[in-house]
């Protein structure tokens, strides 16, 4: 967890979560998670029926990649809230690194909390995912 | 949606965990977890939405017995396009997610065994030059422990598209 004397409004986070993503990783999501709409798995039915140059992440799947860059700071069990917009598709083949900035260290229901920003991004630098968290801190 | 038994066990947190590149022994290693402040191993924050598992309606999953399935086998999709569905990634229910938003009460833990009941929450349209006009729904689930303690708020925002997202 974090200590509230060992951080500051403005620190910042940052991971990459995956390197060259492999449709592989994103069956392994499906399974998962138990969401098999083909757009993410199948090819042929994703390019041919549905119209997209391929098949594509879930959004779920980078809100978790996201999640891990998250908890790995804030640490386990620490989250209130962890809330995201999906901006962007997310590709195979895409790199994708994960940012979080605090943006405020205040009292809720009688415990010390951060307010967390955070932002997803491509190897383009084209914002996938944005959100914000709230987590409890040690005071 | 409604579950009237989501089991939140080691296995499926494990390799849930593996599938967001998550290595943390909290969600895999018992011994490790046992030690700690949380006393076992744990879901990682958006494995919720693994409740559809469990969910013996999911439309999403193909199911046993032969209701056709809308991916490719034979032909490119093996189910015909049913007419509200045209565009909007075509085939059938080609929504996408807009949103997610996580509310956490209370830790999850494996062993746990979870409820969800599922409410509509507001709905809107907008105007996109990427995908055309936009139809956003909401809705709201409530997970509940075993002792009846609500655990997760989510809150999920879909969009139906008019045609593919152009990218």
């Amino acid at each position: 967890m974090l200590k509230e004397n060992e951080i500051k409004v403005g620190d910042t986070h940052s991971a990459v979560l995956v390197e060259d993503l492999k449709r592989t990783q994103i069956v392994q999501y499906a399974g998962a998670s138990g969401d098999y709409n083909p757009l993410h798995t199948d090819e042929i039915f994703t390019t041919q029926v549905a119209g997209y140059p391929s098949v594509f992440a879930h959004g779920m799947l980078s809100m978790g990649l996201t999640g891990t860059m998250l908890t790995d700071y804030v640490g386990d069990g620490a989250l209130k809230k962890y809330g995201v917009r999906f901006t962007n598709q997310v590709w195979p083949g895409d790199t994708l690194t994960g940012k979080t900035t605090i943006i405020e260290i205040r009292e809720e229901d009688g415990e010390k909390v951060v307010d967390l920003m955070i932002e997803t991004t491509n190897q383009n630098d084209v914002a996938v995912i944005t959100g914000n968290a709230t987590a409890r801190i040690e005071s | 949606m409604a579950i009237d038994k989501f089991l939140v066990e080691a296995s499926h947190i494990m390799m849930f965990a593996r599938s967001v590149g998550d290595a943390n022994p909290i969600y895999h290693d018992e011994d490790y977890a046992n030690k700690t402040e949380l006393g076992g191993i744990i879901a990682p924050p958006t494995f919720a939405q693994s409740s559809a598992q469990f969910d013996p309606d999911y439309f999403l999953r193909p199911k046993i017995g032969g209701e056709g399935w809308f991916g490719s086998g034979k032909e490119p999709s093996g189910a015909k396009p049913s007419k509200d569905s045209s565009g909007g990634g075509g085939g059938a229910a080609m929504g996408l997610h807009a949103e997610q938003h996580f509310e956490y009460h209370k830790p999850v833990k494996a062993g746990d065994v979870l409820t969800a009941t599922t409410k509509p929450g507001n709905t809107w349209e907008k105007e996109s030059k990427r995908a055309g006009k936009l139809k956003f729904s909401e809705s709201v689930t409530e997970y509940r422990n075993q002792d009846g303690d609500l655990v997760i708020t989510a809150t999920g925002v879909g969009v139906q598209t008019e045609r593919a997202v152009d990218s």
